[in-house]
């Protein structure tokens, strides 16, 4: 209980602004350390990009982000997600149609897959093995940089100059046959460590998919690589790479964040747009709110995007030149939409009426390199695919809470769709996109659109407008090494500090970056509780 | 689904259990019938049959098909000649164990090959290394089934089908035929026993299974599921991947790699000094050996039969005897002042009904790798641990002169 007098403006010890999962995770760790916390948000509702509405009656569509992989394990542990509803359930499936009837239909168990890719080629069968145990040693070996606050290339701080020397000696250390494969994923294409790899092209599919998840890359370009590395950086269960929903999809995830942060204490407003950061020489003093509210606080922290971080909440002017000069070179350039379906029945694919289990996970629509590379030739002139990628996810298969029984709810995560249209507006080509992603599901599922009782397309300018991601990023910015690690979002500003004392940023487009990880919330509140301690 | 080996439309209904688990991605019966102990006394003491066909087969065939193998394996396949087999292993780069295997020569340049994991690609990358045409190499593995026959009347039920095997020797290969399919016959098992292995078309699966059935019949001829064959090959001190080794290729760390020496077969490497012949893993190995920088070797423990049974009797319980046959991790600890030594570990642990003794298979120091040298070893008794005193152990603990004897004394056991 505050014994500060009522009259005093509002004063918290910290004030978090956006209430995504990374707001949450920050949030939580703040108050469970004793702070005492205020978590503003915008919408009406929190979780950010990660939340599930019910557009149609009994039907729950994850709007955005719709699968969890990178949540980092500790921060379960540390705030009592499992306490307050946290279940994830497998994704144990990966249904990869191709063209002609050909399709690759994979589970769990390694031998049933080397069997299932041995229809096409024994060789890319034994090759897969090997690259996913090697993918997965690589991935192992970097975990501890993905849970660790990065090194300041910029800082002659002792304590930085000795994590670069431990960087590089992490390095050198390496496995040489994981160092290879590191550098490799640095400096090639997904296409061409694919073609390096199998000779099948259905194959090669089934693993380019992770290479352009959310990225203005295709396959070919060199960026591919990292984006798909980084995709496989999660686990389930300790299963390196693999995918799960959670319970009541991804908004549920953020209500467990949110019943975690009120149990620690944090006290979270809705509805609670912040204007601007104060702060008067160099010390952050608190917020102001657009509706003229000012709340005082010794630490703000933003868990918006960079842009939003350094440019909106407070004035640029303000801001090192050389730090706004590169966050203009931070780039955006959304590429993913959303089109999700309220369905009256699972889809079929011919030959597979009979296997119910076939979309128990990822269905990729993408059946080669070249359709693939096609998809993002026409995004790149200004234009959403006319036979895009297509990501899907039919959760209500194993959460029958998410739909009405026996009907379903498909998520599609549709590439590419370039925020920045050549041609028109994305307000007049919303339903155009939707027809166009209906039209290709049902060249792959023969009677699709006949299921069709309800259609939501999410268009980048939508995720912008509603989450507030800036140009519809969902990773709040390209996961491109320049932009990453060392990099997010800029050289000298990557732990999680800005130029403004006690002003901190903990969103996605800090270290280690997008996904449903928590680890820029995780790591950054890490940051703001060391640096208190040093204050004290 | 699970896939079936040619030999499934049969088996399925000829398991009694209901119980079917995966091997390579197979169904595959552990037993046929309840008593695993029948199947295993089939084995030791008439005949029993192995469906082994979720074996990966590979062809090694035509121009380079010798040099290849010789540059890929750790024995030398140009040491046997024609019609013969040949027990191998082989290594990586850095010397650590890749993979063991039969190598079955038909003839000059044409060998058979079975390999527990996919390894089609490997020998093709080698191939290319060497300036061998990749397509030397043929995965054969839908094209056969294979059908392991052993036990000590295996010679006189195949006799009845084809006079091929009769002359032949332990570790020899031939070609016959039986119920008008022609098949490849070598002697040769996983059990330690008098026994073939017949390679079978796959159209020629079903009639050559029914054929081996009905020559049996009167001889006790049963099928056997894997665990039996399990109980045997630890008798037999034969090692089982993915047991009591793991393939480097999929390792994580060098902890759980090891290299032939490591897993006691040192014999396998003996010829090495006779011969310059290059093969991967060579450099790794002879330095291996010029520096004895071996971690351990596998043998096996024969555990003593008082002790177990004092170990039991003390806690008020009886001595686990009947179908005991675990692949867990046991501790093994030197006898010396310093109590709980650690020493090592075994992996695999069988009460053998036949050798009246438990049996394990365990990787100990070189020094402690002393025939008779006295260990303990890690029980647990009533949930507790307890030690017992075991003997080491070298070669087969069931060596049967049937086994490798001559075909004619063995005419008639």
């Amino acid at each position: 209980m505050s014994t500060e007098p009522k009259s005093a403006a509002l004063r918290y010890d910290a004030v978090v602004i956006g209430a995504g999962h990374n707001g949450l995770v920050h949030a939580g760790y703040l108050a469970r350390a004793g702070m005492r916390t205020l978590l503003l948000e915008q919408r009406h509702l929190v979780g950010g990009a990660a939340i599930t509405e019910e557009l149609l009656p009994g039907f729950r569509f994850t709007t955005f982000s719709y699968a969890i992989s990178l949540l980092r394990p500790e921060i379960v542990d540390d705030l009592d997600l499992v306490e307050h509803g946290l279940m994830v359930l497998p994704l144990a499936n990966t249904f990869q149609p191709g063209l002609n009837g050909e399709y690759l239909a994979l589970g769990p168990d390694a031998d049933a897959n080397y069997h299932e890719i041995a229809r096409f080629s024994a060789e890319d069968a034994e090759a897969a093995r090997d690259l996913d145990h090697l993918i997965a040693r690589l991935c192992v070996a970097l975990k501890p940089w993905m849970d660790r606050i990065p090194p300041n290339v910029r800082s002659e701080d002792p304590a930085d100059l000795e994590a670069m020397a431990e960087l590089r000696a992490f390095m050198e250390g390496l496995d040489p046959e994981v160092r290879t494969l590191a550098e490799r994923f640095a400096s090639s294409s997904a296409a061409e460590i694919l073609d390096a790899t199998f000779e099948h092209d259905l194959v090669k599919s089934l693993y380019a998919s992770s290479g352009i998840i959310g990225s203005m890359v295709s396959p070919r370009d060199r960026e591919s690589g990292l984006v798909w590395l980084f995709h496989k950086m999660g686990e389930y269960d300790g299963s390196p790479g693999s995918w799960g929903f959670h319970k009541g999809g991804n908004g549920g995830f953020t209500q467990v964040l949110a019943r975690a942060c009120e149990a620690f204490g944090v006290e979270i407003r809705t509805e609670a747009r912040v204007k601007r950061v104060l702060h008067e020489q160099g010390a952050v003093r608190g917020v102001e709110l657009e509706d003229g509210q000012r709340i005082e606080a010794p630490v703000v922290v933003s868990a918006l995007d960079p842009r939003q971080t350094f440019t909106r909440l407070v004035d640029p002017s303000d801001m090192p030149a050389d730090l706004i000069e590169h966050l203009e070179g931070y780039k955006y350039q959304g590429s993913a939409s959303k089109v999700n379906f309220a369905l009256s029945d699972l889809p079929t694919f011919p030959g597979l009426e009979d296997k119910p289990d076939l979309f128990r996970g990822f269905t990729n629509l993408g059946p080669s390199i070249d359709y693939l590379h096609q998809a993002f030739t026409e995004a790149k002139e200004g234009r959403f695919s006319r036979r895009p990628f297509i990501d899907c996810c039919i959760q209500s298969t194993v959460d029958p809470g998410m739909s009405p029984p026996g009907k379903h709810v498909m998520s599609c995560f549709v590439m590419y769709t370039p925020y920045q249209l050549a041609e028109g507006t994305w307000d007049d080509q919303r339903d155009a996109l939707g027809d166009t992603v209906q039209e290709t599901l049902e060249e792959f599922f023969p009677g699709f659109s006949e299921l069709v009782l309800h259609r939501e397309v999410v268009t980048p300018l939508d995720i912008e407008r509603t989450v507030g991601l800036s140009e519809g990023n969902i990773f709040a910015g390209e996961l491109f090494d320049t932009q990453l690690f060392l990099n997010r979002p800029a050289p000298g500003w990557n732990q999680y500090r800005t130029p403004i004392s006690g002003y901190y940023q903990c969103g996605s487009g800090t270290h280690p970056g997008g996904c449903v990880s928590g680890g820029p919330g995780m790591l950054a509140a890490r940051q703001v509780l060391k640096d208190a301690q040093a204050g004290a | 689904m699970p896939q079936s080996t040619p030999f499934q439309p049969r088996l399925s209904g000829l398991n009694q259990t209901g119980v079917w688990k995966l091997w390579a991605g197979y169904a595959v019966a552990p037993a046929y019938q309840h008593s695993i102990s029948t199947e295993y006394y089939a084995i030791r003491n008439s005949a029993a049959l192995l469906d082994t066909s979720p074996l990966f087969k590979l062809r090694f065939a035509g121009p380079g098909a010798e040099t290849l193998l010789r540059h890929a394996m750790v024995r030398d396949v140009g040491a046997i000649a024609d019609g013969r087999a040949q027990y191998t292993c082989w290594c990586d780069r850095r010397g650590y164990v890749l993979q063991d295997g039969v190598v079955l020569r038909l003839s000059s340049d044409d060998f058979l090959l079975t390999a527990a994991e996919p390894t089609l690609k490997y020998f093709r990358d080698l191939a290319s290394d060497l300036g061998i045409a990749r397509e030397v190499v043929q995965d054969v593995s839908l094209d056969f089934g294979i059908l392991a026959l052993q036990g000590p009347l295996a010679r006189r039920i195949l006799a009845r089908l084809t006079d091929s095997a009769n002359g032949l020797r332990y570790f020899g290969v031939t070609h016959g035929t039986i119920a008008g399919h022609g098949v490849i016959l070598s002697r040769t098992g996983y059990t330690g026993d008098l026994g073939y292995e017949l390679w079978v078309p796959r159209q020629g699966a079903l009639a050559v299974l029914d054929a081996l059935l009905e020559a049996g019949r009167g001889d006790n001829l049963t099928m056997m599921g894997t665990t039996a064959l399990k109980m045997a090959r630890v008798e037999a001190g034969l090692l089982l991947m993915d047991v009591d080794f793991r393939s480097s290729r999929h390792a994580w760390v060098d902890e759980q790699r090891e290299t032939p020496t490591e897993l006691g077969w040192g014999w396998m490497l003996r010829a090495m000094e006779r011969s310059d012949r290059d093969f991967v893993g060579r450099g790794a190995i002879e330095q291996e050996l010029a520096t004895g920088s071996s971690r351990w070797t596998t043998t096996g423990l024969a555990v003593d039969v008082h002790d177990y049974e004092r170990v039991h009797d003390d806690a008020g319980v009886l001595a686990p005897r009947h179908e005991v046959y675990e692949e867990t991790t046991m501790s093994v600890y030197r006898r010396s002042e310093t109590p709980w030594d650690y020493a090592g570990y075994a992996t695999s642990f069988h009460y053998s009904s036949l050798l009246r003794r438990p049996l394990a298979l365990a990787k100990i120091p070189m020094d402690l790798a002393v025939k008779g040298t006295e260990v303990d070893l890690e029980l647990t008794v009533i949930r507790r641990p307890q030690n017992v005193l075991a003997r080491v152990h070298a070669g087969p603990f069931f060596n049967p002169e049937r086994k490798t004897a001559a075909a004619d004394e063995v005419q008639n056991p």
